[in-house]
């Protein structure tokens, strides 16, 4: 057996740690937009459902395999499984908790270098004074590297830079005394600042900082039960990957953190006591702050508009400015808090990330800890530039689609498969009773066994298969056509509009709209207004060069396909091909790193028998 | 607020933020285990 150096120090730290990990930004800009799409209050009815009968089984067996492996000296899901199972196969479904550590850092912190800046900007009182307008192109101007309108040269890149700096630091300090200490600070801190914003949010009231409506209003609308939605299997699947996401499963970081366990030490509890606390700042804390605010100050219907743009629409285009209107000082407090919030959410996660990574280096190629904490900062400042780099051109859309949803579905289904049909459910439930300070009901045996594998692989089949408009009944028939975001729809590049070719002469409207803005010359652009006449305006900006042929005019009306400009144009496509291939040798570089690895421990094995 | 959605509001969260508390206090009432080296000796 192998002997480890790292170990956790405390009990609590540990659980801080796993649900720090687990609580993220999608607890706070995903679940209320998902809860909203799907029948308000009547989504959290099969939200816990899936919890109760999806999430907390795949925590156990997450928690199960990684102190499984940890007894036997393994900290990675490509040795742990391959301990598990006879069989090569399964060493390299383990990659994909190596691969997506790797992958989802890669933008992940990229979204924590926008919490940071956000923070120092709203101490700086940078959008006192500034319209929903203005807030909202401030966060397109900072996505664009070449423009600073801080003065901070390269501000994003700055900031994504100074996050990868702060994260490779911690984790050089160990689990001890870098992943424990930052979670016993974090999540406490952000449990705090969540605290001030709901009580900000239900003391909201009409007619008071400019507020239309009570903070109530929001709440009223989030929580009304819609018990017809119960019947749409959209909402329970829409439910089932809510459970999935928040709890971080899927990624090899739970089963890493837990490979550190001492000796017999309780998972089933450990890990309710997690996915509790996730829970609580999830449903409590993330409801209760950024739909009653935003609709406070949008009214229902502009905030139903504004949830169609994703929780980023709401979170950094929108709230920065209801914050200004609660004053200079509780506005920069609220500001600090919101995205101080969200850093907190953000770094505890991807600490988790940067464990695997740092403990494949340190485990299987015996580097040290500083070095390797540097290796997995270099490798995410690699991985991540072109995230930062071509952010308009959809390489962060592909990261996260590729290696933060599929990959973990994927990752997910098997490890289930593997834990309950493969290393076989009676020695798994024992694994996960080893120790354990809770008495696990038996019918968690049986839906570990059915349940849990069969929803996942119901999961997985419906994003592979999802139809356009999510109309299953015409399911196996000539007329199914697949979503523009099923895993075959963006194989096929469903949805990509008229820019098609990698390289083109001519650049086409990908929208309806209206040219509301021309900059010719340096950094010149074309933006197009899907709405004209709605407050929250959906802007698209092309850039163009300086010898490019602008074929609109400023309030213009153009249609789809209509000819904005000519020149030498590199289309999206190309980009998106490009970030596909890059995840894919990351995939393949990986796999060769763990078949290197396997191969030296089996010589190892050889010379000392 | 309506009736109803006061009410399931309040349920879900209560219930949530109790569960929370009450696996977090187990855990910290729970014995500490032994290490592996303890179980050798």
């Amino acid at each position: 057996m192998v002997e480890t150096k790292e170990a956790w120090g405390s009990r609590v730290g540990l659980i801080l740690a796993i649900a720090g990990n687990a609580v993220g930004l999608g607890n706070f800009l995903r679940f209320p937009v998902q809860a909203v799409q799907n029948g308000g209050g009547a989504f959290i009815i099969p939200y816990l459902i899936s919890f109760l009968i999806m999430g907390i089984p795949l925590l156990w067996v997450e928690w199960g395999i990684g102190r499984f492996g940890g007894t036997l000296g393994h900290h990675l899901t490509p040795f742990i499984m391959d301990s598990m199972a006879k069989g090569r196969l399964w060493k390299y479904i383990g990659v994909f908790g190596i691969f997506a550590n790797i992958a989802i850092a890669s933008y992940y912190c990229y979204i924590e270098s926008w919490t940071m800046s956000y923070v120092l900007h709203s101490v700086l009182g940078t959008f006192n004074g500034m319209s929903q307008q203005q807030v909202s192109q401030f966060f397109d101007n900072y996505l664009n590297v070449t423009l600073s309108t801080t003065g901070i040269p390269y501000e994003a890149i700055t900031f994504f830079v100074f996050c990868l700096i702060l994260n490779t630091w911690i984790l050089s300090r160990g689990i001890q005394g870098g992943i424990e200490v930052a979670a016993k600070i974090a999540v406490p801190l952000l449990i705090l600042f969540g605290l001030f914003l709901v009580f900000k949010a239900f003391t909201l009231q009409a007619g008071e900082q400019g507020a239309i409506y009570d903070g109530f209003v929001g709440m009223n609308f989030l929580w009304t039960p819609q018990f017809d939605s119960l019947a749409n299997p959209k909402v329970w699947l829409a439910a089932a990957g809510q459970i999935f996401f928040t709890l971080s499963v899927g990624m090899g970081s739970i089963q890493c953190y837990a490979s550190y366990l001492k000796g017999r030490e309780d998972i089933a509890l450990n890990s309710m006591s997690a996915g509790w606390m996730n829970e609580f700042v999830e449903v409590v804390l993330g409801s209760s702050i950024v739909i009653p605010i935003a609709i406070g100050y949008f009214g229902i219907d502009k905030v139903v508009e504004l949830v169609g743009q994703g929780g980023f629409g709401l979170g950094f285009r929108a709230l920065p400015f209801l914050f200004t209107q609660w004053g200079h000082l509780i506005g920069a407090i609220a500001g600090v808090a919101f995205f101080g919030l969200l850093f907190f959410a953000g770094i505890t996660s991807s600490l988790a990330m940067g464990t695997p990574i740092m403990g494949f280096l340190q485990d299987e190629f015996k580097w040290k800890r500083k070095s390797s904490a540097i290796a997995f900062g270099l490798s995410i400042l690699i991985m991540g530039l072109p995230t930062v780099l071509f952010f308009q051109k959809g390489v962060f859309d592909e990261y996260d689609y590729w290696g933060g949803t599929v990959s973990l579905v994927v990752f997910a289904m098997f490890e289930v498969i593997l834990f309950s049909w493969v290393f076989g459910i009676e020695k798994g439930w024992e694994e996960i009773k080893k120790g354990a300070d809770l008495k696990i009901p038996i019918i968690y045996k049986y839906l570990l066994k059915y349940v849990t594998p069969i929803i996942l692989i119901i999961i997985f089949l419906s994003s592979l298969l999802r139809p356009a408009g999510d109309d299953w009944s015409k399911i196996g028939t000539a007329g199914w056509e697949f979503h523009n975001g099923s895993i075959i729809g963006k194989i096929l590049h469903k949805g990509i509009g008229p820019n098609k070719d990698y390289f083109a002469d001519k650049f086409y409207a990908e929208n309806d709209g209206v040219v509301s803005d021309i900059k010719t010359g340096k950094l010149g652009y074309i933006e197009i207004t899907r709405n004209p006449n709605s407050d929250i305006p959906i802007v698209n900006r092309y850039d163009i060069g300086d010898e490019d042929k602008i074929m609109v005019k400023k309030g213009e009306q153009v249609k789809t396909g209509q000819v904005l400009y000519e020149g030498n144009v590199i289309n999206n496509v190309f980009f998106i091909d490009i970030s596909r291939l890059l995840l894919l040798l990351l995939f393949l570089l990986i796999s060769y790193l763990v078949w290197v690895a396997a191969k030296r421990m089996k010589n190892n094995l050889q010379t000392t028998s | 607020m309506n009736i109803g959605a006061l009410i399931f509001m309040l349920t879900t969260e209560i219930t949530i933020t109790v569960l929370t508390v009450y696996f977090f206090v187990r855990v910290l009432r729970s014995p500490k285990h032994p290490t592996n080296s303890e179980i050798d000796e």
